[in-house]
């Protein structure tokens, strides 16, 4: 890491009675970087996020933000802002009065806080809704006023905890990509916390994979997706098939393919049973050259339709006795006049393959 | 890093302080007006006249005293029949309303609410007037077998129609409470209605129907004021307890009755909580409410059976204010204010509606004020867990506490000399704190649920904005919850307008309210300006109903514009 940190972790500790919720955190963040946390629900993602906002008490451990020891800190007495998926915004308060509520108790001129909330408003898109209430707005809306009362008082880290659940599917895009460029013009340093995996692999810097109350890799979302740590991250972000298959020697067996382990970038793999993961688009339909390593002949099981890519689900017992699904274009689907039943020849890259 | 390995505990801020402060008070509080005459009653149980612990001696001498023993089979038998007969006619009312397209459900609705205005006892002093030794239909009672109206008949009658209201919310919000979509799915497979009814109705309504049997035979057992107008020589334990406390002095004694009637309260609360948790988890979030379609005879049969109980109800309540005005019943029939005179000025009862007004204002406000604040601190703050559980406790217990026993406690408690707070002692203040611990869970119920529905957040969001939460508290949280509050506060009043049994062991002269005058006026014979007076006390709960009702209105377009959309 090159910058120093603007929020360390060590050693985070919580356990509630006698389940243990996070175990051992240890995580730097830089200034300005777009954090998230994902994995699946009870990972332990959001009682992280609620202890970096002192909302939960860690059982042991320490934060530091900014250089200053936060660990015991009353969340009145950290820097930062927070928004929630339930939008949390005061019903019974105007959107101007929404933004403005951090404001108005810091004893800022009137007219300062007014010119701040209509620049905050223009800032999340919404100008000119001031006097309405929260009921008014659309759901999107509605989490674009709480991100604007969140960034009013110019905190240094911004807390997102799945601010995007609650949306439908369009609306989430949409604003994902507003956050997202919100958070890069303004240079806040965020932590997002999200279940959804597309959410953190096109928003982040870098993703943090969390399983059992455990950090199970940290990434940028490339690698996490073509480097993951663990098969549990291979699993969580992205689609695997995963087969059978054994080390020996020098060696990857896979049915009756023989692989150089040299070639699957794992030389020094222990000899025995392993799991091979593999991608669905590392398995290519063309082009398929006389020479090429790698190639068995599969036939087509089912073609499942999902637009320009199909999820095609092969038998290729030749490397594995289970189906394996496989991205393959429609256009490719047309021009060779494949259907379930079809039979061809596949290649895997054997670089994308990894054992665990 | 060896701080890595201490345990962390998060810094107190200043503006926690306050609420501590706040749940350290409302502790102190119910333990003194409500944990401590429990407490007394129990050390009293165990004690003989000269103060010595004496362990069950007393019980043991109440299980030895025949006309005791008869006092606890009369209880049980009459709250048994009572609820075996309300809890039929409440459902069926309740069924209307909630599944017929039968016209005039508000009206129906309104009438069967109306005893709750009143002191229970008017519906013991109109059977008298119906039935009584000068009764209008004395002769029909004793041709259908029943020699005279004061006894069991005149309880039984009066109770039912006391308690009717209370079963009738139950069943109602148990009926209310129905998934369209199974009615839906048994049309589709051709279901007879009757079936429709045992397969999904009843059961729907089981834990209603439980609540409302159980709500109706403690009512009963634990239910003062007519079994003391009506009741003649009949006697129940809660008759038993004012007999043994203020005509015999024996203390012992009347803390073993108080201590037997509080175990089926207790009883029938704990399976009531059971109860009521069973029932919202069964209805999910995606049900979808059921709307009763048109149908001619059921809806005909549904408002023949409303319109009777209707004229029934009418009629009770109806022959209290009419004798109320009668000159010289049953003989001059002729309307005059002599009954409300005499009672204002020569029964003093003007001085006790002073007192009754006094006392429900301060229950309402005080009441309102105290309930609130405690279910917001228990709801919406954190810290100080030792103290959280006891107070969840507290606030609950009284729901179980009969008014009697309360009442019974109070005296024990606050009339030992060595209490610092023996001043207190038959002072509009005590009463006013008894009246409010007596009506307390139900208020309790209502802000906690009121709270529930805020987002879990705001209290999170305003601490990340440095807002303290006694601020949102004010700016956010109460705004919200007035209506809740509005309605609290005319439950408290209403109620605190009613009551009898709690203070009837609690005032002094001076501090004698318009109920207890009325008790007072039959005891003395003046049976008239005791109807006149009952009604007085109607006429002013409806007027404070009303009032209420305006103010919520009044309250809500101040305070809830934003949930218009």
């Amino acid at each position: 890491m090159s910058a120093s940190p603007y929020l360390s972790l060590q050693h985070l500790h919580k356990a509630f009675g006698n389940f243990v919720a996070l175990q051992d955190i240890n995580l730097d963040i830089v200034p300005g970087e777009l954090v998230c946390f994902l994995g699946p629900s009870g990972c332990g993602k959001t009682t992280l996020l609620r202890i970096i906002a002192g909302l939960e008490v860690q059982t042991r451990g320490v934060i530091f933000q900014d250089g200053k020891d936060i660990s015991s800190a009353h969340p009145a007495e950290r820097d930062y802002g927070i928004v929630f998926q339930s939008y949390a915004l005061f019903p019974n308060l105007s959107i101007a009065d929404n933004v403005a509520y951090g404001l108005v108790n810091r004893k800022v001129a009137r007219d300062v806080v007014e010119k701040r909330v209509q620049e905050l408003l223009t800032l999340v898109g919404l100008p000119g809704s001031g006097a309405k209430y929260p009921s008014q707005l659309s759901g999107g809306q509605q989490q674009r006023i709480a991100l604007a009362r969140a960034l009013a008082t110019s905190p240094g880290l911004l807390l997102l905890d799945e601010p995007l659940s609650a949306l439908d599917a369009l609306e989430r895009v949409r604003l994902r990509e507003e956050i997202r460029s919100l958070q890069q013009s303004l240079g806040v340093t965020t932590i997002m916390v999200t279940h959804d995996q597309e959410e953190a692999l096109s928003m982040a810097d870098r993703i943090v994979v969390m399983n059992h109350g455990c950090i199970e890799q940290v990434g940028t979302p490339t690698e996490i997706y073509r480097e993951p740590a663990s098969a549990f991250v291979a699993d969580f972000v992205g689609q695997v098939n995963v087969l059978d298959g054994t080390v020996s020697g020098q060696e990857l067996q896979l049915g009756d393919m023989r692989i150089p382990l040299q070639d699957i970038h794992a030389s020094h793999h222990p000899a025995g049973p392993v799991k091979v993961y593999l991608r669905p688009e590392d398995v290519l339909a063309r082009p398929i050259l006389a020479g090429d390593a790698c190639v068995f002949q599969a036939r087509i099981q089912e073609v499942e339709f999902l637009g320009a890519f199909c999820h095609v689900h092969v038998m290729a017992p030749a490397i594995s006795p289970q189906a394996l699904t496989v991205y393959l274009s429609l256009n490719f689907l047309a021009e060779q006049n494949l259907q379930a039943g079809s039979s061809i020849p596949l290649k895997l890259m054997p670089e994308r393959i990894k054992l665990f | 890093m060896t701080l890595a390995l201490t345990h962390v505990k998060q810094r107190i801020h200043w503006s926690e302080w306050f609420g501590f402060a706040g749940l350290a008070l409302v502790l102190l509080i119910l333990l003194a007006f409500l944990a401590a005459p429990l407490l007394a009653i129990l050390q009293q149980a165990a004690q003989d006249d000269q103060g010595q612990f004496v362990g069950l001696r007393n019980f043991i001498s109440y299980l030895q005293s025949p006309s005791l023993l008869d006092s606890l089979w009369n209880s049980v038998w009459v709250s048994l029949l009572v609820t075996f007969i309300v809890v039929p006619l409440a459902f069926v009312f309740a069924y209307a309303l909630t599944r017929s397209c039968m016209p005039g459900k508000t009206l129906f609705r309104s009438i069967s609410l109306i005893p709750l205005l009143a002191p229970s006892l008017l519906s013991a002093i109109s059977l008298i007037y119906w039935f009584g030794n000068q009764g209008v239909l004395k002769d029909a009672m004793q041709t259908v077998g029943i020699s005279q109206i004061y006894g069991p008949a005149g309880v039984v009658i009066a109770e039912c129609f006391a308690v009717f209201p209370h079963v009738l919310m139950i069943l109602v919000t148990a009926l209310a409470l129905a998934d369209a979509r199974l009615y839906e799915a048994a049309d589709a497979l051709g279901t007879s209605s009757q079936r429709k009814f045992f397969t999904i109705t009843l059961p729907g309504a089981k834990y209603g129907l439980i609540s409302a049997a159980l709500v109706s035979f403690t009512l009963v057992m634990t239910d003062f004021g007519i079994p003391k107008v009506i009741g003649g020589n009949f006697n129940m334990m809660a008759t038993d307890i004012f007999k043994l406390v203020i005509g015999q002095q024996d203390f012992s004694k009347g803390s073993v009755v108080a201590l037997l009637l509080l175990s089926p309260a207790v009883l029938s609360f704990a399976v009531d909580r059971y109860v009521s948790a069973r029932q919202t988890a069964m209805l999910s979030a995606r049900a979808v409410a059921y709307q009763p379609k048109p149908d001619v005879r059921h809806d005909a049969i549904m408002l023949m059976y409303c319109a009777l109980i209707a004229v029934l109800m009418l009629a009770m309540l109806g022959m209290a204010v009419f004798a109320s005005f009668a000159s010289f019943w049953p003989y001059d029939l002729s309307p005059s204010l002599r009954h409300y005179t005499l009672g204002l000025v020569d029964g003093e009862v003007g001085e006790g509606f002073v007192n009754s007004l006094k006392m429900a204002s301060g229950t309402a406000f005080f009441g309102t004020l105290l309930v609130f604040v405690t279910a917001y601190l228990l709801e919406k703050t954190k810290g100080m867990n030792a103290v959280r559980a006891p107070l969840q406790l507290l606030a609950v217990i009284p729901m179980a506490v009969p008014g009697l026993v309360l009442g019974l406690g109070y005296i024990f408690f606050f009339n030992m000399p060595s209490n610092p707070l023996h001043g207190m002692y038959q002072s509009m203040a005590l009463l006013t704190l008894c009246t409010i611990v007596h009506f307390y869970t139900t208020g309790h119920l209502t802000a906690t649920t009121a709270l529930k529905s805020l987002d879990a957040e705001f209290e999170s969001v305003s601490a990340s904005l440095k807002v303290p939460f006694y601020k949102t508290f004010w700016r956010v949280t109460l705004p919200i919850c007035t209506p809740a509050m509005v309605d609290i506060a005319r439950y408290f009043f209403i109620n605190a307008m009613t009551t009898i049994s709690a203070v009837v062991f609690l005032y002094s002269p001076e501090t004698k309210v318009a109920s207890i005058a009325i008790l007072n006026l039959d005891e003395a014979g003046d049976i008239g300006a005791a109807a006149a007076m009952a009604v007085l006390i109607g006429l002013i709960s409806t007027v404070a109903t009303l009032f209420f009702a305006l103010l919520s209105w009044f309250v809500d377009r101040r305070t809830q514009a934003w949930r218009v959309r």
